[in-house]
């Protein structure tokens, strides 16, 4: 299995946000951290890939067009995590996690995977709470809760810790990561936090203008004069005790 | 009414903190659900009460004896009595709780479909293009086409009414799905298509108007038992296309975007609903004319008490619906003795506070 991108573009009308975006099979078990500052592409792409824009050229999982899915071959394959889901709504959170399960018709063994999910991400006591009455964070939560309980092939999160505080931004990333590894899926997740993606992500994609401006693993794709093309900011690149590579910032250009 | 379910959300609140008892979250979500049943029951219970209650009231006095009797044996009552149960008031009582039924589901559906919690068949205009297109049928003689009146009323009132949601959606899609924005159009469509009604009420003879005053003022009084079969059978085919859409509308409530990335046709949801909407609002309103905020207030007393799984919320929402319509034809006949006021003037009068009541909600809580 494997995520291949050829050449996509997106325009929002005659606007261009994309173009050509290429990226190489990406294996499974990979976790992308998609970055670049605000109006790079980054949301636009997710949206493209998650059905929600229509784009021009090949984007394909596993052989099979991302633009020609099935609902089942959707439902079966990809789990995108918008930044929050609306606050509005009284459905319970079980039933938020629940629908999503009995739409792929499989509704009852799979009420200990709904069970497993809610435990593992720590919101079970948020279970039958209405939506209307949970934070940013806690939406966000269960927004999650409703992509992992579908084990999809591809995760699309457009970033899904953008509400949470700094314990839950690591609990969720670890949770992603564990997720990605142990079901061989592959994630992409936009984060505004470069040092936490960086600190859970096998490869960046750092975009600028709607175009790449440098792929690959962490170290050796991300280098300060990438960062302050994308950024417009002077930025290091340290090390820190564990080994993580870790970017400060001195000032903005 | 909002006392009864400030109480009933008691219980339900008291029933929450029992469920945590409960060992896993679905046997907790189960006893929810088995709340959810008991709720509806009771509603449905109510209803009936409701009915019995309606058929009784009246000037001719019926004990409930006599009504009970009459209506499982009906040979064993004088005739006069007969007339009064089957020609007079059981049409009229059943017409109530099936148009109370149709525009709470039509205005649930509405509302979810719209993602606007002021959305409803009156709010938006489709109440006043079913208006119109009845207007013109009564108006226009086409009876030369072989379809009687009886048929014409719905089939008018159902393809102006369908129009004008379509209209309305595209408005919705443009305008980003502003709230406000919508309903705004809406109400400017309303008074658009009032004033159209107006210009055929202009043109119309003594008898033609007499009909069209009745359709704009809401009444049960020309209900038949042909009239509430076919109310009756339009609604049952919509609930069930409802019902077996019910999975994908509570995933559209979860959000559009996560709806759509599911393979959800949002779109093709949309539409079909509002279509569906459209029918059952029209075949609705074709026989008793304008009902104003049975479609706004239902779907939000039965959000409140059971939440907002479409499987229970739907069926809620009708119940609720059939209820609010079956009190307000009692009230029209108890209000002035002897005196059977217009229904959609009762509703209205109802319906309006609560109307305020929410603008003023969804306001403040947008404000803070």
């Amino acid at each position: 299995m494997s995520l291949t991108l050829q050449n996509i573009s997106i325009a929002y009308g005659s606007k261009k946000i994309l173009s050509d975006i290429t990226l190489d099979a990406i294996k499974p078990g990979t976790l992308v951290a998609l970055l670049g500052k605000n109006g790079a592409g980054k949301s636009t792409l997710i949206k493209g890939l998650a059905g929600l824009k229509s784009y021009q050229g090949e984007a394909s999982l596993d052989g099979v067009e991302l633009a020609n899915m099935t609902q089942h071959q959707r439902l079966k394959s990809i789990g995108y995590v918008p930044q929050t889901l609306p606050q509005g709504s009284s459905l319970l959170a079980y039933e938020v996690v629940k629908s999503v399960v009995t739409l792929q018709g499989e509704s009852t063994f799979k009420e200990q995977t709904i069970e497993d999910v809610f435990e593992r991400l720590k919101i079970s006591h948020l279970a039958l709470w209405p939506m209307h009455k949970l934070s940013g964070g806690q939406r966000q939560m269960i927004s999650l809760a409703q992509a992992i309980v579908r084990k999809p092939k591809l995760y699309l999160l457009d970033e899904p810790t953008s509400a949470l505080d700094l314990n839950w931004q690591m609990q969720v990333l670890k949770a992603i990561r564990e997720e990605v590894s142990s079901q061989n899926a592959i994630a992409i997740l936009i984060s505004h936090d470069i040092n936490l993606a960086l600190r859970y992500s096998d490869q960046v994609v750092l975009l600028n203008q709607g175009q790449i401006l440098a792929e690959g693993p962490p170290k050796e794709s991300l280098t300060v004069d990438h960062l302050a093309q994308a950024y417009n900011v002077n930025a290091r690149i340290e090390s820190c005790s564990k080994g993580h590579p870790i970017i400060l910032i001195d000032n903005a250009l | 009414m909002s006392k009864l379910c400030s109480s009933l959300h008691r219980v339900f609140q008291g029933n929450k903190t029992q469920i945590g008892s409960a060992n896993s979250l679905a046997d907790q979500y189960r006893q929810y659900m088995s709340t959810r049943f008991i709720f509806l029951t009771v509603l449905a219970m109510v209803i009936l009460f409701t009915l019995l209650y309606d058929l009784s009231e009246g000037p001719s006095s019926l004990s409930y004896g006599d009504l009970l009797k009459g209506l499982w044996s009906p040979s064993s009552l004088p005739i006069s009595q007969q007339v009064i149960i089957w020609d007079i008031r059981l049409p009229y009582a059943l017409m109530a709780i099936l148009v109370g039924a149709s525009l709470g589901l039509a205005g649930a559906e509405m509302q979810t479909a719209l993602n606007n919690p002021l959305a409803s068949p009156f709010t938006l205009g489709v109440g006043s293009a079913a208006t119109f297109g009845a207007s013109l049928a009564i108006v226009f003689d086409f009876s030369s086409f072989g379809i009687t009146q009886t048929y014409l009323l719905p089939i008018f009132a159902f393809a102006f009414a369908c129009l004008t949601s379509l209209i309305i959606l595209g408005v919705a899609n443009s305008l980003g799905g502003s709230i406000q924005s919508v309903l705004l159009f809406g109400i400017a469509l309303m008074f658009g298509l009032n004033a159209m009604v107006g210009v055929i009420q202009f043109v119309a003879d003594e008898g033609q108007l007499q009909q069209i005053v009745f359709w704009t003022m809401g009444s049960l009084a020309r209900a038949d038992l042909e009239k509430a079969t076919i109310v009756a059978v339009v609604f049952i085919l919509c609930l069930i296309v409802s019902l077996r859409n019910s999975w994908s509308m509570t995933l559209l409530r979860s959000g559009e975007e996560q709806a759509q990335s599911m393979g959800i046709n949002v779109k093709r949801l949309r539409v079909t609903t509002l279509v569906r909407v459209s029918l059952v609002t029209a075949v609705a309103l074709a026989f008793v004319g304008e009902i104003g905020f049975i479609g706004l207030v239902a779907p939000h007393i039965a959000r409140m008490m059971i939440g907002e799984s479409h499987r229970f919320f739907l069926i809620g929402s009708t119940l609720c619906g059939a209820l609010l319509l079956s009190l307000a034809s009692i009230v029209s006949k108890s209000v002035i003795p002897g005196l059977v006021l217009p229904i959609g003037m009762v509703t209205s009068l109802v319906g309006i506070p609560f109307f305020i009541t929410l603008i003023y909600q969804h306001q403040k809580r947008h404000s803070l």
